[in-house]
């Protein structure tokens, strides 16, 4: 927002309209999301206030596109406005939608949030100005980081390079097509910092995830015996029909999900792939995937969707995904390395055709997290959509 | 440039700090003023989503450009990667990386946190707090 840009010689009015553009955006966008959330705090249907906090997602997750943050873009808009609603709706379609009115006053949680909030903004007089590339957090890490993540260029020359000044690089970078140890030479810096550097981190949140999951299974399925209720069981329904029933008579969502489930899954593919190159890896990956198959289930009926992806199979699928990330690190101790050092998994099989080092290092990670990923929010899915309402 | 310039200059770069401390007091409101358990998760969802966009606020560089380095980049002097034509930086990856995770954490833990309601639901009837803590108190 702050134009401390100074003016260089081929910025033209065009430029200056551009930039002042793109405050707006971000002002209005803010404004959007400011105002979304106040709705949600007014709804009095619970419905509505699920659907609102979608739009609030898919708003964030446009200002994350603004902010050069599209892997986190991806992520928010396939978990926020996808995943996260569709598992709210299911859990309202389990307890009810109303909702009791509150006969307290809100002027203690108002006055507490008040002054919670004006304490922070106290707070924020002594943050760095927006986008101030002088501002602390760039200074430590990032550009280790960045210098380290440089592609195909080797570490030691990187030293080089300063005594050579800018420009020349390429004879450089030719005399070094082998990945170094301390470099990853991975494109997308988001995913070199994910699988490599932070490693063990991600191999924790993706264990976080497997153990989310099998709560979600151990909470919801099996025997639903409840003390003084019966399950809600109709004429037609007995417990062996399907919890989520085809929407038979929607021919438009029926024609366009089919068409469009192919795609999902194709881009699915593509983000857990070219995350070393482009924006995505294996968290993107594995809830675009997953949103496929949750828009499957809710338009074909849960019993297809179990028929097209067998829980038994998914649920190998959750802990085969970590077995992978983990094996991936062990191998990496075996080959004589650190755990998580991809850098010693070198031509052992089909040296023509698989990548090597920290590239093959990076891949089959992101491919563990996706995996894992994808299964445990699939398995979330059946598992809420396929729990009976008790009255 | 004056006083009051620098004044307007100033409030404008902190905006984005100050709205995501709207958005996030607004999911604390609703967490710590309404009785339904939904609408709770529905309030921590949104306090949640305002500590991403803390985050990736602030990893934004003025003039700065995703963090995807081209093969074959040419160094700047300084040994750090040359931004690309048009660009004056590139953008900091870490908040990116730490808020990939989150996500995907988050909306595991969520489910987690339904999951409960449903079987709170199950076993009281009710999904309403003041309810449940009534029924608590009877036994």
């Amino acid at each position: 927002m702050r134009t401390n840009r100074c003016p260089q010689d081929g910025e033209t009015a065009i430029d200056s309209l551009v930039e002042l553009a793109t405050q707006w955006i971000d002002i209005s966008l803010l404004a959007l999301l400011a105002g979304t959330a106040v709705t949600v705090v007014r709804m009095r249907s619970l419905w509505a206030a699920v659907m609102l906090t979608g739009i609030y997602s898919f708003l964030g997750a446009s200002w994350m596109l603004i902010l050069d943050a599209p892997d986190v873009a991806f992520t928010e808009a396939a978990v926020g406005a996808g995943i996260a609603t569709v598992l709210m709706l299911s859990t309202l379609a389990l307890t009810g939608t109303t909702m009791k009115e509150r006969e307290k006053s809100p002027l203690l949680p108002l006055s507490v949030v008040v002054l919670t909030g004006a304490a922070l903004v106290y707070g924020t007089a002594d943050m760095p100005q927006f986008g101030d590339p002088a501002a602390p957090v760039h200074q430590h890490l990032m550009p280790e980081f960045m210098n380290d993540t440089v592609p195909s260029i080797h570490d030691a020359d990187s030293n080089h390079s300063v005594a050579n000044h800018h420009g020349m690089m390429a004879e450089v970078a030719d005399s070094n097509h082998h990945d170094t140890k301390s470099g990853v030479g991975i494109e997308n810096v988001v995913t070199a910092i994910l699988a490599s550097y932070r490693g063990y981190d991600t191999l924790g949140e993706t264990v976080v995830i497997l153990t989310a999951g099998v709560g979600v299974m151990l909470m919801l399925r099996g025997n639903q015996c409840v003390k003084n209720h019966v399950p809600e069981r109709t004429a037609d329904s007995t417990f062996t029909s399907d919890p989520l029933p085809p929407m038979r008579q929607r021919a438009i969502l029926r024609v366009v999900s089919k068409l469009v489930i192919p795609y999902i899954l194709l881009f699915g593919l593509y983000v857990q792939f070219h995350g070393d190159y482009g924006p995505g890896g294996g968290f993107q990956a594995g809830v675009i995937f997953a949103s496929a198959f949750i828009l499957y289930g809710l338009v074909f009926g849960l019993r297809s969707a179990r028929t097209v992806t067998p829980p038994q199979l998914i649920e190998i699928l959750i802990a085969l995904g970590v077995l992978i990330f983990a094996g991936t690190g062990v191998t990496a101790m075996l080959l004589g390395g650190n755990f998580l050092d991809y850098s010693v998994l070198g031509h052992h099989l089909w040296s023509g055709f698989l990548p090597h080092g920290q590239h093959l290092g990076v891949l089959l990670v992101e491919l563990g997290v996706g995996i894992t990923v994808a299964a445990v929010m699939i398995t979330i899915f059946f598992t809420f959509s396929g729990r009976e309402r008790v009255k | 440039m004056n006083g009051i310039e620098a004044y307007g200059e100033r409030i404008l770069g902190l905006y984005n700090y100050w709205m995501v401390i709207f958005l996030m007091m607004t999911g604390f409101y609703i967490v710590i003023a309404r009785g339904n358990l939904v609408q709770k998760v529905i309030g921590l969802n949104i306090f949640q989503i305002s500590v991403f966009l803390l985050y990736i606020t602030m990893g934004k560089v003025q003039g700065g450009t995703v963090p995807i380095l081209p093969e074959n980049i040419q160094l700047t002097h300084d040994g750090q990667p040359h931004p690309p034509e048009g660009f004056d930086a590139y953008s900091n990856p870490l908040p990116s990386v730490l808020i990939l995770t989150a996500i995907v954490v988050g909306v595991a833990t969520t489910a987690l946190a339904l999951a409960l309601i449903v079987r709170i639901r199950e076993a009281y009837g009710t999904i309403e707090e003041d309810e449940i803590l009534e029924q608590d108190l009877e036994t």
